[in-house]
């Protein structure tokens, strides 16, 4: 019997009643879905997808500021691929206008892997104005705090981020205690965790009674991890299990954290679908606000408008299942996507459409 | 407007093509949107080569237009008997690296044993071209009755790949500018499948159906094989051969092999009795050496995957230019 | 979602450094990451070295990309 015939095994023990565990991160649900990992699962055991797609959480009113910001002349936006094909929301415009229209209709719009890509940008275009779209959680946000304490090194004055970055513990003590969804647990983020390490976790355990448990990704990882879970649950004990301890220190990396405080401070994010959550966003340090490309380039837009019929919230929050979106593969598919939760691969729509069997 | 997206091969591309291509040209060898169509006796197809960088590892752009209109010929079952080719050109090109493509591509036919019998040169101001656009034209004779195509596909079938999946694309993609993926060891795999296909027409093999997995990867080619087919295609994960620095740089780029270009292989469709003689065919040929019987057609649709746990997911077209996900 | 994955170091110079994986070789900062030397393992997402790798973690993954590699390697040897 292999590993993962008995982690299967053990898991399909379980007899008592439904339990509920969200994946709050991307990778997490994106391994889910191509290892198919929900067919091994008893149907006493439910996995639900939570906001870990950082592009999907993202509110459209950042999209549209990305667009205006691309509109500018002296403007090389310098983005992650993930966010080139989310719709902004100008009304009336079909379809939706996007970075990947932009960029067809001339705009400098340049994917990069690394924000020290988009730093070599700007030294190679001194003549330009780099922007670099910040969206990401914790693992991300220290290489963008890394790339502005270099641009500060270097005296590199034409280059700024347009920042959107998020930090994840204080959505999951939010919807811990979402009563529509009943959450028993949570399948704590790997690479978040690598930075964060597990004691942010803590609270949710000792507090708001979470069973939490981090877990890598490759399909043993991860059914280790729900097995710390229902064990968890079946002592009744909830409390913080790292089942990915070669790369999670209980610590984290207080380096990488040091630098992100020296250049970003806790700030209210509105979230996508979810609304404004207290101190879970990162907003530049008045030291830095040089490089803060909300500053430098302000624009007045009209008021973003959300797409109608489209339910990404409670998909995000995990309370609707991709499926049951009346939009979801009829008027929203992965070319043609009305919500965020279709655009970005990782988001919990787009995952279900590409991996699912036909209904 | 036109998005990158439409000329990736994806669903995009399709609408593109059956929107405003096919309600006008409207004749039957084209709707048929085979590799090649067919007029009588012969084979014609013609494509538009545009790559950057245009000189990659394991290849360039003049090679590429070579392969790529000799592949299509022979997907049909054609065998090719010549080729054209046209060159836009910009202003201040350099004329050194014109005699490496117009070289690579040579070479590539003559290998091939396909003469290239007319050309043509335009050459446009500064700033209206990339460098160099190169359109490659391509007749081919079909004969003996070898004609591959998805609606002789039956459940029962067996699914071969000639080689390992993705080099093309990734090679390509690690050049980008803003990815930098060094190393040296994810290599094009664009070369001409003429000889491969002779040796599958000189063995005797049914051969059901072909196609080249160039733009949208394999996952593409199969579901557009099991459309027009009418089956369902379904692929042990574990059989498909990928090589672990192009597994490598898919993951580092949140990127799927099976959606990565390829150049030069090819899918092949038989009856599942023929399989394992198709596969040593294949492995005794150039270009052919990891050749691998890597799923088989049922009754149904679409295109499923059967990964080593033993579950299943179904693949879907890819919704446009594949795009590195980070963050 | 943060997609990284683990890769060994084979040069470093200074706060840059250059990685190596399953035959891919990567530029990387090291600005998030202490004292590493070559032959450490390490996390890399988005160009930085986010972690340094347990020697256990390492060699999991490793054995992973190695057995692939080997499966490759046998059967081109079988057919050169």
């Amino acid at each position: 019997m292999t590993e993962i015939d008995r982690l299967v095994a053990r898991l399909r023990r379980y007899q008592g009643p439904v339990l509920t565990f969200m994946e709050v991160c991307g990778t997490h649900t994106m391994a889910i879905a191509r290892q198919g990992l929900k067919q091994l699962l008893p149907d006493t055991i439910r996995l639900v997808s939570g906001p870990g797609c950082p592009v999907c959480v993202t509110p459209v009113g950042y999209v549209d500021h990305a667009l205006a910001l691309a509109a500018r002349e002296e403007v090389l936006l310098t983005t992650f691929g993930d966010l080139m094909r989310v719709p902004g929301s100008r009304p009336g415009s079909a379809p939706a206008p996007s970075l990947q229209q932009a960029s067809a209709q001339g705009a400098r719009v340049q994917v990069v892997y690394s924000p020290l890509n988009a730093l070599q940008l700007a030294r190679e275009h001194p003549e330009s104005e780099v922007v670099f779209l910040g969206v990401g959680f914790e693992t991300t946000t220290p290489t963008i705090a890394a790339a502005v304490l270099q641009a500060e090194a270097e005296g590199l004055a034409n280059f700024s981020v347009l920042s959107a970055h998020k930090t994840i513990p204080e959505a999951m003590v939010l919807l811990s205690g979402a009563e529509d969804l009943g959450l028993a647990g949570y399948l704590c983020p790997g690479h978040v965790s690598v930075i964060l390490g597990t004691g942010p976790y803590e609270p949710l355990a000792a507090v708001h009674g979470m069973a939490c448990a981090v877990g890598g990704f490759e399909a043993a990882e991860v059914l280790r991890a729900l097995v710390a879970l229902v064990d968890q649950v079946e002592q009744g004990t909830p409390r913080v299990d790292n089942l990915y301890p070669g790369a999670v220190r209980p610590e984290g990396n207080p380096r990488a954290r040091a630098l992100v405080e020296r250049v970003f401070e806790p700030a209210d994010a509105a979230w996508r679908g979810i609304g404004v959550i207290p101190h879970s966003g990162l907003a530049f340090r008045k030291k830095y606000a040089a490089f803060d490309a909300a500053l430098r380039f302000p624009v007045s837009l009209p008021a973003p408008v959300e797409p109608k019929g489209c339910r990404c919230g409670e998909v995000l929050r995990g309370v609707l299942d991709p499926v049951a979106c009346p939009l979801f593969g009829r008027v929203c598919t992965p070319e043609n996507p009305v919500g965020a939760c279709m655009v970005s691969s990782e988001g919990s729509c787009a995952a279900r459409y590409h991996y699912t069997l036909e209904a | 407007m036109i998005l990158m997206g439409h000329g990736a091969g994806g669903r995009l591309s399709h609408q593109l093509v059956e929107e405003h291509f096919l309600p006008r040209f409207g004749s039957s060898a084209l709707s048929e949107l085979m590799d090649a169509g067919v007029v009588g006796e012969l084979a014609l197809t013609t494509d538009a080569f545009v790559v950057t960088p245009r000189v990659f590892p394991g290849g360039c752009l003049g090679r590429l237009a070579a392969a790529g209109t000799i592949n299509d010929l022979c997907m049909v079952g054609a065998v090719p008997v010549g080729l054209s080719a046209a060159f836009i050109l910009e202003e201040g090109f350099s004329l050194e690296e014109l005699d490496l493509h117009v070289q690579a591509l040579a070479d590539c036919a003559a290998e091939a044993g396909v003469p290239v019998v007319a050309g043509d040169t335009k050459v446009v101001p500064r700033g209206a071209a990339d460098g160099l656009f190169i359109t490659t034209s391509g007749v081919g004779r079909l004969e003996g009755g070898f004609r591959p195509s998805p609606r002789l596909v039956r459940p029962g079938d067996a699914v071969i790949v000639s080689g390992t999946l993705g080099d093309h694309g990734m090679a390509v993609m690690a050049l980008r500018e803003g990815l930098a993926l060094g190393g040296g060891e994810l290599r094009s795999d664009v070369a001409p499948l003429a000889g491969l296909v002779r040796a599958l027409r000189g063995a005797g093999l049914e051969v059901h159906a072909m196609r080249d997995p160039t733009r949208g990867g394999a996952a593409q080619s199969l579901l557009e094989i099991a459309g027009d087919a009418g089956v369902r295609i379904t692929l042990d994960e574990a059989q498909i051969p990928v090589r672990g620095p192009v597994r490598a740089a898919c993951e580092i780029l949140g990127l799927d092999p099976l959606y990565v270009a390829n150049e030069g292989k090819l899918l092949l469709i038989l009856p599942a009795a023929q399989a394992d003689e198709a596969v040593a065919v294949l492995r005794d040929a150039r270009y052919g050496q990891a050749a691998a019987v890597i799923g088989r057609v049922e009754e149904g649709r679409g295109v499923v995957l059967r990964t080593s746990l033993g579950t299943t997911r179904s693949l879907r077209m890819a919704a446009g230019e594949l795009l590195p996900r980070i963050c | 979602m943060c997609l990284a994955v683990p890769m060994q170091l084979i040069e470093v110079d200074g706060r840059r450094g250059r990685v190596r994986g399953g035959g891919v070789e990567l530029e990387v900062g090291l600005d998030l990451v202490g004292e590493v030397a070559p032959g450490d393992f390490v996390i890399v997402h988005a160009g930085f070295a986010i972690q340094q790798l347990s020697a256990e973690e390492a060699a999991e993954s490793l054995e992973i990309f190695q057995r692939i590699e080997a499966l490759l390697a046998e059967e081109d040897g079988r057919h050169d």
